[in-house]
């Protein structure tokens, strides 16, 4: 089963972390998707581009549109995002306890859409 | 640490293994990876070296044969190719152990039969350290010889994840100590279990995957018949071993009926009968007849022998409800589980009516789309539509799975209709 681990937040919530610990955090979590690599449970991980850098695509009438934004009034908004493959849910969740940013900022874990369903 | 020879394979001609080779000739190829697998690990030992080297004389087939032609023994060819990538590589690994000063090199473990290697090595790659996902990467590379890139798609999982997963598995067994034999009597059937478990758990993957990419993918369920079959000329006395291969091939049967020409899926009541597989129906039939007679029944049998008693039904309507409630009895007896207890209650209302269904719905304490969707169909009996809907939806919202998602939304929107239709405008 993939699941999809994401970490929300904001200016404010990421900047609150000091320097040298907010490079541990990444330190950690490079080493954890690592060792998930060499498991053969990480499909990706992927840091998302500043809000700043969004832009939004409309297509009305077939003619596209492009505009810069959303600048969403959201709180929070996406950071990163990481697939996994694995066993089960537990596993993924205990996969998200071990990503040091479920100590700070915590983690939503979302299956994700699947071809087959072995229970059925 | 051995970097993985087949990661450097990706995208070259390799991966559409066997293109110019005829699919019928390929396969035959591939039926030939256990038997070339057993007898280099039986000479050598190091079962993850000479997997690789397995891998890699299959990639190098599927580029070298058509341009070169196929050799006229297939087989020796692999096995001298296989031999030649092992031998240079167990050189590097002496001539770097050396340097570190280590002895100990894993002895070659002792001799069997031939014909037992493939049944070893579904042992060995269903070994019980091993995670499914795993037990399931292991088994499609070393016992059906399909190579890693095909293993990613059919998983649609990168070639490195794949990779990756399949040289962590051997990593695991053999920090797990397994040898290549076959498991001592006292253990071999539970570790049959497992064997069967993993067959029936790919064959599943192939059988509810009814969208995407279907014609990269290769076909998991013909992969996990196959291997049945095999596993059932290897072990013919074992009736769970029958009823496995009996359930696979009645539930397969009913596939060109199982989805519409969208891709939409058509619940069984609803199927074309008339484009059920009739041989598969009667070597199922046959299979689970002849088991149910002479051996102790197992969870496999008593499945395919609902599936046989569906299977048998010309007609939606003509189908032996009460006979099919009776084996679900037994069933639950045998191997109880959620699943169990909601088809027993969709059996006990086609008899005694949705009410008694519903019942014993209630009693399954889990908020699961199975769940949701039995109960959704209950009501949906009883005449509830309002609540059948909203359960429709509520199931669609729970399973991960796509097509049975459209399946239950589509079913809700039909109630919408219906209920439009007869001018009631309840809220």
């Amino acid at each position: 089963m993939k699941y999809m681990l994401l970490i929300y937040g904001n200016e404010e919530n990421w900047e609150a972390v000091p320097p040298e610990e907010f490079a541990e955090i990444l330190r950690r979590t490079d080493a954890l998707n690592q060792e998930l690599f060499e498991s053969g449970e990480l499909v990706g991980a992927y840091g998302v581009g500043d809000q700043l850098t969004a832009k939004m695509v409309r297509v009305d009438e077939g003619v596209v549109a492009v505009t810069d934004g959303p600048y969403a009034e959201a709180k929070e908004y996406l950071g990163s995002f990481t697939i996994v493959d694995c066993e089960s849910l537990d596993r993924a969740l205990e996969i998200a306890a071990q990503n040091p940013a479920s100590r700070y900022w915590g983690i939503e874990v979302r299956p994700l859409m699947h071809e087959a369903n072995p229970d059925m | 640490m051995s970097p993985a020879p087949h990661s450097t394979h990706s995208g070259g001609p390799a991966d559409r293994p066997g293109a110019g080779v005829s699919v019928d000739g390929w396969l035959e190829v591939r039926r030939l990876v256990p038997e070339v697998l057993g007898s280099l690990v039986r000479r050598y030992g190091h079962f993850d070296a000479c997997e690789d080297a397995v891998q890699e004389a299959l990639l190098a087939a599927s580029t070298q044969w058509p341009v070169e032609g196929r050799p006229r023994s297939p087989k020796a060819w692999l096995l001298t190719v296989a031999r030649r990538r092992l031998t240079d590589h167990l050189r590097a690994e002496e001539s770097r152990r050396r340097r570190e000063e280590q002895g100990a090199v894993e002895p070659a473990t002792s001799a069997g039969p031939s014909g037992d290697d493939t049944l070893t090595l579904l042992f060995l790659c269903c070994h019980p350290s091993l995670s499914a996902p795993s037990q399931l990467a292991l088994t499609l590379r070393a016992v059906a010889g399909l190579t890693t890139a095909e293993i990613a798609r059919a998983f649609l999982v990168p070639e490195a994840t794949m990779a990756q997963r399949i040289s962590r598995a051997k990593q695991r067994i053999k920090a797990a100590g397994a040898t290549f034999r076959l498991p001592p009597e006292p253990d071999r059937t539970e570790r049959l279990q497992v064997v069967l478990q993993v067959l029936y758990l790919l064959f599943n993957e192939g059988y509810t995957a009814t969208s995407g990419p279907d014609l990269l993918r290769p076909d998991l369920t013909a992969e996990a018949i196959r291997l049945a079959r095999a596993l059932l000329r290897l072990v013919p006395d074992d009736g769970e071993v029958a009823g496995l291969l009996a359930l696979m091939l009645l539930t397969d049967a009913r596939r060109p009926a199982r989805t519409d020409a969208d891709g939409a899926l058509v619940s069984l009541a609803e199927q074309d009968r008339g484009s059920w597989d009739r041989d598969a129906i009667a070597e199922g039939v046959a299979l689970v007849t002849g088991s149910l007679a002479s051996k102790p029944v197992g969870p496999y049998q008593l499945q395919a022998a609902i599936a046989a008693v569906h299977d048998e039904a010309a007609r939606a309507e003509d189908t032996d409800w009460p006979q099919i409630l009776a084996l679900y009895g037994l069933l639950e007896r045998v191997a109880p589980s959620p699943m169990v207890t909601l088809n027993r209650a969709v059996a006990i209302a086609m008899v005694q009516g949705p009410e008694a269904g519903l019942d014993l719905v209630v009693t399954v304490d889990v908020d699961s789309h199975h769940v949701a969707s039995v109960r959704a169909h209950l009501l949906e009996m009883q005449g509830d539509l309002d609540a059948a809907r909203v359960a429709y939806r509520h199931a669609a919202r729970l399973t991960t799975s796509i097509p049975e998602r459209r399946h239950l939304l589509s079913r809700a929107t039909h109630l919408m209709s219906l209920r439009d239709r007869s001018g009631d405008v309840r809220p």
